[in-house]
This record gives structure tokens, C-alpha cells and sequence, in this order.
């Protein structure tokens, strides 16, 4: 049956493809630039997808041309032209460095500071390795692991073909194609990403890390996520890493969607450091993410994210609280340097009874950058004895950089419970001077009160990512003070 | 010890030390009284090392090394403490880290390896008995809602975790009711010996019952204008510091 309906898609696809105008011309790896319907049928034949994909794309792209990119958040920048972008190009081969002295000296100095090992370094800025055994036997019996469990973890594109029910019954289901511009236009052209499924009652033994699946295909600009936890199961999902990461690609519009069935938890961590552009913001990446999570009874969805890095950053990770008792949780730290502008925060919205969700975001300025929270917790007239707390803070480094906070608060329930705290602080030269006078450099210094101050969501990392993190929050503030 | 000649300081052009001379010797206590405004807390900063405040003229030599040669961090790391008179909150930084912390940035500085998880506990097991530290407040973050008097007793606890060649206690008993100015003062008399000197500053004799000076000078005006033996501070008290100040006139 399967291979009838692959037949007939193919057979379509290939009688089709003529009778819009492609030619034997095309370089068959790269699709020009710009986006029409025939842009997300090659996408679509190219990685051989079923025809209800196809069609829930076009019906995305459809969606999109109605829509305007939105103004509403604390955000300035120029509106990419996407009619400038390619949309599809095979997986790419990187190009290959004969070594280490051809990489970015600022990109390896900032490395060696986090503490990534040479062979790490290497993987990371594509210069070729004799031995990456250790890295690939590892994957290897990782992948061995997940198999005995059941635990499905592998790229979409991957899942499309060999998981296509799985991926049909979720696919949009938490983040509806037309949720948002960038979503729906994700949902027309996203090209790959991860997927995860976690069977009934079945703890992951372990982080799931995006990283043990990077040699199979790089990440795209328009990246979709699935993660499924169903009944009773837990995982703890890693995304991203804490090394800087260069992309030609200045917009990134990935679509992430969780699926927390009754009893399961999910807990998703990000470590964000795209390439923030220069010092006046040049050549940054437009990082415009939609998060979402949904929960069933008594399930929970965590999210914890370090965002340090892009030069623009629009990203809302938030909960569903459907099921009854269900728990939703958000933790972020937000730095922004320079010219660096974000706008992140969460959207919590209890619609069953006696869910809770705890907001916990602390926001670090320095230079000329701007940090904005916006967090909508909203209370559904079903959602009895429902309780929020949100706890906002923000530091600034300095006296030239912005911190702002737009809290939406929701409520139509009278038996809902709604706390909101926020504080904004400077960093004290005086708390400087403290740690100068106990024999503490300036570097280190910084790195103290810093980490301090965002402690209560760097504790909810995963140990090894907590490190790192810690480390990425000094750097990315070196010399931040003024 | 310590020798400061001339020393000249300003704060946002204002001058507020106006050549002032001090010699300490190894193992003394020097006590510096003065009313409000007589230079004081500056003296306190400079010798520290605060950006804010500078020398525009002026020596300290500390035990053979040009003291103001050298950035906070480096003095620090030499030997030289400042008992703040407000010591600061640090949110989210646990006391013992911060201590260890410092105390590692120091044995960098003299070429040691970091010190061992076991030795810093015992260190600090053996130091915070001197001023009564509970285990709550050293498992705390840094002076995050201390009282007044906890705080103080936390800089005589770093105090004695660092083991300075040379500190001063800026106004450490302000603040202070009297029980906490006898353990502050033991703390501190505990530690005197013949290789460490102490500079105390103060407003009140009252310290000075308890951690006996050497020598007491009064500051007037960014200068030192009178010093004696510890029979000063009792007739400051009892004569106020005009007296001073008409005898000089």
C-alpha cells in the first residue's frame, strides 16, 4: 500500500515538474531564490514527501501570502526580502578547512575560553578530522540504546518517510500553520530538523542532544522540531550548543512544537549563540522562533533557554495547559550586547483545572542593546484554582542599553491565582569594587555577579550544559561594564 | 609596613586628601579618628584602589612595592584588606564560593595551586569559629540579607580567610550593637600578630576599647594633625575634635 501511494506521488511529481517550467538547467542542489509554488513542490519532491505534506505546505504557503510580518514587538530591524532566499539547497557539504590555523582566530580564541576541546573545535568550524571515532562510536551505541527503548529520535525528513502516522497526527498540531507569519512560512519551506518520540511509560535514560544527530544533516534555516513524549514517559531534550555559530544564513524561522500526552514530562533546553553581528549589529542573524508546547492531563512541559546570541531575537517558548493539573514552566536568562536586540518571553495558557506555570526570566543589557520581556499568562474561564508566578528581572551593564517588560496578565476565572514580581538592576560598580578588593579580576568579577544573578535558571539546566553556560554568559559580557 | 608621603586625592576635582603622612610598622595597629568629612573613607579607597578617586600626587610604599602602581585586584592579592564599612550584596553568589574564589585568585598570584576542597573546608571551619559565623550565613549568598552586624563579622571571616599582611577597617563599628563589637574585636585581636599591621578607622573611642592602637591620629581637613599613643582617643572623646582643631589653630 505504502509503496503504492510513493508511486503515485512520484509519478505526479515527476510528470508535474516539467509542466511548471523546470528545466535541466537548474543546478539540481540549490533552487533559485525567491518563493512560489513551484519553490515548495521541488522542496517537496526533492526530499520525496508524502502528498498530504505537500499540500498541508502549499496550504501553509497559501496562509502566509496573507499575512503581515509583525510589528508589534520591540524590534527594529530591516524586514528581509524573501524574495532574496533560496528555500532549498541540499545538505550541504562544509567546506572543509585543512586545519586549524585557516579558522576564525576570534571564533577559536572564544573556544578555547569555553573550554571546548580541540576535537570539539574542530567539528565545530569544519575542518577536516582524521579521527572522529570517538564521537561517532558514541552516537552509535547511543542510537543502539534508543532503538531497545523504542525511543524514535532521528531528522524529519527521516520521520516523514519512515514514521509518516506519527508525523501526520502531530505535525501543526501544537503550532497551527497560521499561528504567526514566521510559523506559517516555516510550515511552507522548512526543510529539516528533529524529531523525537518517547513511548508510553518509557523514561530516555538520556539528554537528547541535537548534537548526536549533526553529522546526518546540518540545520536549516527553517527548522521544524517534534518532540513527543506520550503517556507516562520523560525526556530531557538539548538543543543548540554554547560554541558561537556562524550561518550565512541571516533569517532563521525554525517551528518547534512538544507534545506532552497524560503523565509525561518534557524538558527542552536551549543554548542560543548565533552570531550576533559586529559591534554595530552588521551581519547578525534574525532569529524568529516559535515555540509551543502542549500538555495533557497532569503532564509537564519545561522550558529553559540561555539566549545569548543573533542579532535579533523574537521567541515566546510557551505552554498549553489543556489537560487538568497539568504544569508548564519557563526559564530564561536573555543577554544582549552591543547592538543586540530581543524580544523573548512566554505565553502561559491555563485553560485546565488546577494548572499551574512558574515564569522565571532574567534579562542582561550591556552596550547599546535592547531586552525586552513579554509573557501573556492567560486564564481560561474552565481553569479552576489555576496559579501562575512570574518572577521578571533586569540588569543592565550599562547606562546606554534598554531593558523593558510587557506583562499581560489574563484572567477569566476568579478562583485563578496570578503573581507578578519584577525588578530592574544596574550592575553595581560597588559589587565590582567588592570582588576587586577580595583579589577577584574584573573578568572573573563580572562572571560571579552575573551568574548569581541568573542562578535560579541556570540550576535547571542539565549539569554539563550549566557549565558551559556559565562560561558563555562571562564571555559574552567581557568588557560589558560601563 | 606601610609608609604614605604627600599623599594628595580627589574626587571629581573636589580634593580631599591634602598631603597626608603615615608610617605603619610591622605589627602595629594604627587607630584614625576624625569627624565627618575629614578624609576618612577616602583614605580607605585609595589604599584599596577605587577607580573613582585619584592620587594627584603622593607615595605609599607597601612592605618594598609602590602600592599605587598596582591595580584593586593585584594589592588585594598582596596582602592589603578593606573592611568595608557598607559591604555589598551579591545575589545568587554563595559566601564560600566567593571566598574560594578569592582565595585561589591569590595563591595564582604566588604561584600556588588552587587550594583542595578538603583544606578549604577545614579553613573555613577553623576561621569562622573566631567570629561566630553559623554555617547558615556562610552557606549563604554574600551579605544577601545580613544584618548589620552579620555583615561586619562577614568581613572580619574574609579577613581572616585571606590573611592579609596589612587591613583596614573602615568604620567596622558602625552599626555594631555591643556584642557584636566584642566578637568583631576578638576576631580582629585574634589576628594581630607581629607580622600584620591594621589601620582602623573610626569615629568613636568606643572600638578602640576593645582593639587597643598603638598609635591614634586625627585627621582634619585631608591631613593628619595630631597623633599620639591610645591615651588620645579617651581625650578626643572627652574633649571633642574643636579641641583639636583650636590646638592647631
Amino acid at each position: 500500500m505504502a509503496n503504492d501511494g510513493e508511486d503515485k506521488i512520484l509519478e505526479e511529481v515527476t510528470g508535474k515538474a516539467y509542466e511548471f517550467g523546470f528545466t535541466t538547467d537548474i543546478d539540481s542542489d540549490k533552487a533559485p531564490a525567491g518563493l512560489n509554488e513551484d519553490i515548495i513542490r521541488l522542496i517537496s519532491t526533492k526530499k520525496n514527501e508524502p502528498e498530504w505534506l505537500l499540500e498541508w505546505r502549499l496550504k501553509a504557503f497559501d496562509t502566509w501570502q496573507a499575512m503581515v510580518e509583525p510589528e508589534w514587538p520591540h524590534l527594529q530591524y530591516e524586514k528581509p526580502d524573501f524574495q532574496a532566499i533560496s528555500y532549498y539547497s541540499a545538505p550541504k557539504q562544509k567546506k572543509e578547512l585543512a586545519s586549524m590555523d585557516e579558522v576564525d582566530p576570534e571564533l577559536r580564541k572564544t573556544m578555547e575560553k569555553l573550554g571546548i576541546s580541540l576535537e570539539e573545535q574542530k567539528r565545530l568550524s569544519g575542518v577536516a578530522v582524521d579521527f572522529v571515532m570517538d564521537s561517532v562510536s558514541v552516537a552509535t551505541s547511543f542510537k543502539d540504546k534508543l532503538a531497545e527503548l523504542g525511543i524514535i529520535f532521528c531528522s524529519m525528513s527521516e520521520a516523514v518517510q519512515e514514521h509518516p502516522e506519527l508525523v501526520k497526527k502531530y505535525i501543526g498540531s501544537v503550532v497551527p500553520v497560521r499561528d504567526n507569519y514566521y510559523a506559517a512560512l516555516n510550515s511552507a519551506v522548512f526543510t529539516d530538523g528533529s524529531f523525537c518520540y518517547i513511548p508510553k511509560g518509557v523514561k530516555c535514560p538520556m539528554e537528547l542532544s541535537t548534537y548526536f544527530r549533526i553529522n546526518e544533516s546540518g540545520t536549516g534555516q527553517f527548522e521544524r522540531t517534534l518532540v513527543i513524549a506520550d503517556e507516562s514517559s520523560y525526556v530531557s531534550y538539548l538543543e543548540g550548543c554554547t560554541a558561537p555559530q556562524r550561518d550565512e544564513n541571516q533569517l532563521h524561522a525554525a517551528v518547534v512544537e512538544l507534545v506532552a500526552l497524560d503523565d509525561a514530562e518534557i524538558k527542552y533546553s536551549t543554548v542560543q549563540n548565533w552570531y550576533p553581528g559586529d559591534e554595530e549589529g552588521k551581519g547578525g542573524v534574525y532569529n524568529f522562533v516559535t515555540k509551543r508546547g502542549i500538555c495533557h492531563t497532569r503532564s509537564k512541559i519545561s522550558w529553559t533557554q540561555v539566549e545569548t546570541g543573533s542579532a535579533v531575537t523574537w521567541k515566546y517558548p510557551s505552554c498549553v495547559l489543556k489537560g487538568d493539573d497539568s504544569v508548564g514552566e519557563f526559564y530564561s536568562v536573555a543577554v544582549t550586547n552591543n547592538m543586540q536586540q530581543a524580544d523573548t518571553g512566554t505565553k502561559m495558557i491555563h485553560l485546565g483545572k488546577r494548572t499551574r506555570s512558574t515564569i522565571i526570566s532574567k534579562g542582561i543589557s550591556a552596550g547599546k542593546s535592547q531586552n525586552s520581556y513579554r509573557g501573556l499568562v492567560q486564564i481560561m474561564p474552565n481553569a479552576d484554582r489555576a496559579r501562575n508566578f512570574s518572577q521578571c528581572d533586569s540588569l543592565l551593564m550599562t547606562d546606554r542599553c534598554g531593558a523593558h517588560t510587557f506583562p499581560y496578565i489574563e484572567t477569566k476565572n476568579p478562583t485563578a491565582q496570578v503573581e507578578h514580581e519584577a525588578t530592574t538592576s544596574k550592575i553595581g560598580e560597588d559589587q565590582i569594587f567588592y570582588c576587586l578588593q577580595r583579589g577577584i579580576d574584573e573578568e572573573q568579577a563580572i562572571s560571579l555577579i552575573v551568574n548569581g544573578y541568573a542562578k535560579d535558571v541556570l540550576n535547571k539546566l542539565p549539569m554539563e550544559f550549566a557549565v558551559e553556560a556559565q562560561k558563555l554568559l562571562a564571555i559574552s559580557l567581557e568588557g560589558s561594564v560601563g | 609596613m606601610l609608609t604614605i608621603k604627600n599623599l594628595h586625592a580627589q574626587v571629581e576635582d573636589t580634593p580631599i586628601l591634602k598631603g597626608l603622612n603615615l608610617e605603619i610598622g610591622p605589627g602595629e595597629v594604627h587607630a584614625i579618628m576624625g569627624p565627618n568629612g575629614s578624609g576618612k573613607s577616602t583614605l580607605a579607597s585609595v589604599l584599596a584602589g577605587r577607580e573613582d578617586y585619584e592620587v594627584t600626587a603622593g607615595s605609599v610604599d607597601f612592605d618594598g612595592t609602590d602600592l599605587l602602581d598596582l591595580d584593586a585586584s593585584d594589592r588585594a592579592r598582596e596582602g592589603l584588606f578593606l573592611a568595608f564599612q557598607y559591604p555589598v550584596e551579591i545575589p545568587g553568589v554563595s559566601n564560600l564560593n566567593f571566598m574560594k574564589a578569592a582565595i585561589n585568585a591569590k595563591r595564582e598570584h604566588q604561584g600556588l595551586e588552587a587550594i583542595s576542597a578538603k583544606d578549604f573546608l577545614a579553613l573555613v571551619k577553623e576561621k569562622s569559629a573566631l567570629v561566630e559565623l553559623s554555617g547558615r550565613l556562610r552557606d549563604r549568598s554574600v551579605n544577601e540579607g545580613f544584618s548589620g552586624g552579620e555583615k561586619k563579622r562577614n568581613e572580619i571571616f574574609q579577613m581572616a580567610m585571606l590573611e592579609p599582611k596589612f587591613a583596614v577597617l573602615d568604620e567596622t563599628d558602625s552599626g555594631l550593637d555591643i556584642d557584636a563589637l566584642r566578637i568583631v574585636s576578638e576576631g580582629v585581636n585574634a589576628m594581630r600578630d607581629a607580622g600584620r599591621s591594621f589601620l582602623v578607622i573610626t569615629h568613636y573611642q568606643r572600638l578602640l576599647d576593645h582593639i587597643v592602637p598603638d598609635h591614634v591620629h586625627v585627621l582634619s581637613d585631608g591631613q593628619i594633625v595630631k597623633s599620639g599613643p591610645k591615651e588620645l582617643a579617651l581625650e578626643l572623646e572627652a574633649k571633642g575634635y574643636d579641641w583639636v582643631k583650636e590646638e592647631i589653630a
